[in-house]
């Protein structure tokens, strides 16, 4: 018997595989029990209704997709009394993903959402931050250590930091949001990106840009899951075009302790609970007792000269 | 778009059953043909846990890599029949892009992996014993398992078939079949304006007492249709359109905007539709 148990800080999941937020809803409960996750992590929400992106929302590209769904909000109040709920009937802890315009802002929502049922709040810093710029927060250690130091200040939930791979500083932000109080990490949101119908020449996304997932990003988020887990001690989860087990199994090898599953639920709405069995298996067939067997374990022959190369 | 507009109305429970309700399944390809230089008939085999459907609903399909097409998402397709006694599930679809051009390449006994059942279908009110069916292009595969229903609740039934050409008014024998008068109209005849079906369409209500409407396909017609429903005071519905990603409800990409009694709300298509009322849609 495998043990698929992984534990996120204080949070002890029943298995490494969670949706990653945006692409998890109540109606995934229509296609499979939920029961069968090791975590149910919601889309972001704000505190204040908002109405979203114009369509096209969406488009693909080669092994991929954009998306700029603007997160449309029901509002705060709307999702403690409607969703929130839900969950309480299953075993999985609930993590709600919440984003906000301002380091206050997001402290003072932490602590709105610090509701019973919640198991952990994870903080979308990969939306503008309206005092600098328009720049996301997780693009800068500064803006990054400030928003989670406020939030460590107004709620003693488990703060998971959802970094953004639009910066050239993953490294520096990684450790800014363990130092200002993050139990933990999740390796990475999707990536700024365009696409133009070169036939109309228009733009192919209602927001001009948006954010590139699915297989494609793979190498990126597993790179900076890589570096993130290098350089922090808290818990990093792997997020970021994983849709087989050799995706699981190569995140949890480059240090990620769980993954959360995205664009794959979209292409196959039963990715998730295959993936749990399917990794039970694989590790049946390595001979390994646990998921944390596997953690951490890639094996980089000589580091010196690796980082040379791409110096 | 004003910020007021909201997602998902405050009259729809999120809450879901634990018995799964969804399914993906794979079918497997029974026929598949050209039945004009458009559009194709794909015919499934379908096991029976998909098969409990309503006139109006989708399914979301994996359509197939190929030499000349890679499409990345699924892509959403009304419902052209399903038979649960011979297990089977049909699509007609129009092969206009890379999505259509793959799937356009399945094979007899290859296999396609399909999500489903999906939204919500039409509802016949009671009320509605006279209905009319206007529909175009490729709404007339989507009206089809509606003008069965019909045939079934025993309402007589007038469908308008309108199209670019005679070639591509599909349709017209199965609504037959179903009892229903057909109209055709096409662009080549020059009888497909709007001036033209409001004019018959007006005929249609003094002679046969329309009370409802049913349309998919065109925006052009839904406008008219909305107009006139409004004028004589009946109600209807309308199946729509929008680009998708998940197809269940969980990733907000497919909203439209809706009239709703406190303004306008975005709704999901795939969730909240397709099937709308008809006077909702913006």
């Amino acid at each position: 018997m495998v043990d698929l148990t992984t534990k996120i800080g204080a949070l002890m999941l029943k298995n490494p595989i969670m949706p990653a937020s945006g692409t998890f809803s109540e109606e995934l409960g229509e296609v499979f029990d939920l029961d069968c996750l090791g975590a149910h992590v919601t889309k972001t929400i704000t505190q204040a209704k908002r109405a979203g992106n114009p369509v096209p929302r969406v488009c693909e590209v080669n092994g991929a997709m954009l998306n700029s769904i603007g997160i449309p909000s029901k509002g705060a109040e709307w999702f403690l009394k409607n969703i929130v709920p839900f969950y309480a009937d299953y075993g999985a802890p609930l993590v709600i993903s919440i984003s906000a315009n301002t380091a206050d802002e997001f402290a003072r929502f932490a602590e709105e959402v610090g509701v019973p049922g919640v198991a952990a709040i994870e903080v979308n810093i990969s939306c503008p931050n309206i005092e600098d710029d328009g720049k996301a927060f997780a693009m800068r250690p500064g803006p990054t250590r400030d928003v989670i130091r406020k939030m460590r200040g107004a709620t003693d939930l488990p703060l998971w930091a959802k970094l953004s791979p639009n910066t050239g500083e993953v490294v520096e932000v990684a450790q800014a949001a363990e130092a200002a109080g993050a139990n933990a990490l999740v390796t990475a949101n999707t990536m700024l990106a365009m696409a133009i119908d070169s036939r109309t020449g228009r733009v192919r996304l209602g927001n001009v840009m948006g954010g590139l997932s699915g297989p494609a990003l793979k190498p990126i988020a597993l790179r900076m899951t890589y570096q993130c887990a290098r350089a922090v001690a808290i818990p990093v989860i792997g997020c970021g075009g994983i849709s087989t087990v050799d995706d699981v199994l190569e995140y949890l090898i480059a240090g990620a302790r769980a993954v959360q599953i995205g664009t794959a639920t979209f292409i196959s709405p039963t990715t998730m609970p295959r993936l749990v069995r399917e990794l039970e298996q694989e590790l049946e067939r390595r001979d390994l007792p646990s998921v944390d067997a596997l953690i951490g374990t890639v094996d980089i022959a000589d580091e010196a000269i690796t980082l040379a190369e791409y110096a | 778009m004003p910020a007021s507009l909201c997602v998902v109305p405050d009259s729809i429970s999120p809450c879901t059953s634990r018995q799964p309700s969804i399914h993906e399944v794979e079918a497997r390809v029974k026929t598949h043909e050209w039945v004009n230089g458009q559009y194709r008939l794909l015919v499934l085999a379908a096991p029976a846990s998909v098969l409990d459907c309503e006139p109006g609903q989708f399914f979301h399909l994996l359509c197939p890599q190929t030499d000349r097409f890679q499409p990345y998402l699924r892509r959403p397709m009304s419902i052209y029949s399903y038979d649960q006694m011979k297990g089977e599930l049909a699509f007609l679809y129009k092969v206009a892009g890379t999505g259509t051009g793959a799937m356009a390449e399945l094979k007899h006994d290859e296999s396609l992996n399909i999500v489903g059942p999906l939204g919500q279908g039409f509802e016949i009110r009671p009320e509605w014993r006279r209905p009319l069916l206007v529909a175009r292009g490729v709404g007339l595969a989507t009206l089809a398992p509606l003008a069965r229903e019909c045939a079934q609740l025993g309402r007589p039934l007038t469908a308008i078939c309108s199209a670019r050409s005679p070639d591509l008014l599909m349709s017209t024998d199965l609504f037959r079949s179903c009892g229903a008068e057909v109209i055709t109209v096409t662009d080549t005849d020059g009888n497909s304006s709007v001036e033209n079906l409001t004019a018959l369409i007006e005929g249609l209500f003094r002679s046969r007492g329309i009370d409802a409407f049913f349309t998919c396909g065109s925006t052009r017609l839904l406008r008219m249709l909305q107009e006139i429903a409004a004028r004589h005071g009946i109600g209807g519905q309308a199946a729509l359109e929008q680009h998708m990603a998940c197809g269940i409800g969980m990733c907000q990409a497919c909203v439209r905007p809706f009239r709703r009694e406190d303004g306008a709300v975005n709704l999901r298509v795939c969730r909240e539709g397709p099937v709308f009322d008809l006077q909702e849609v913006l």
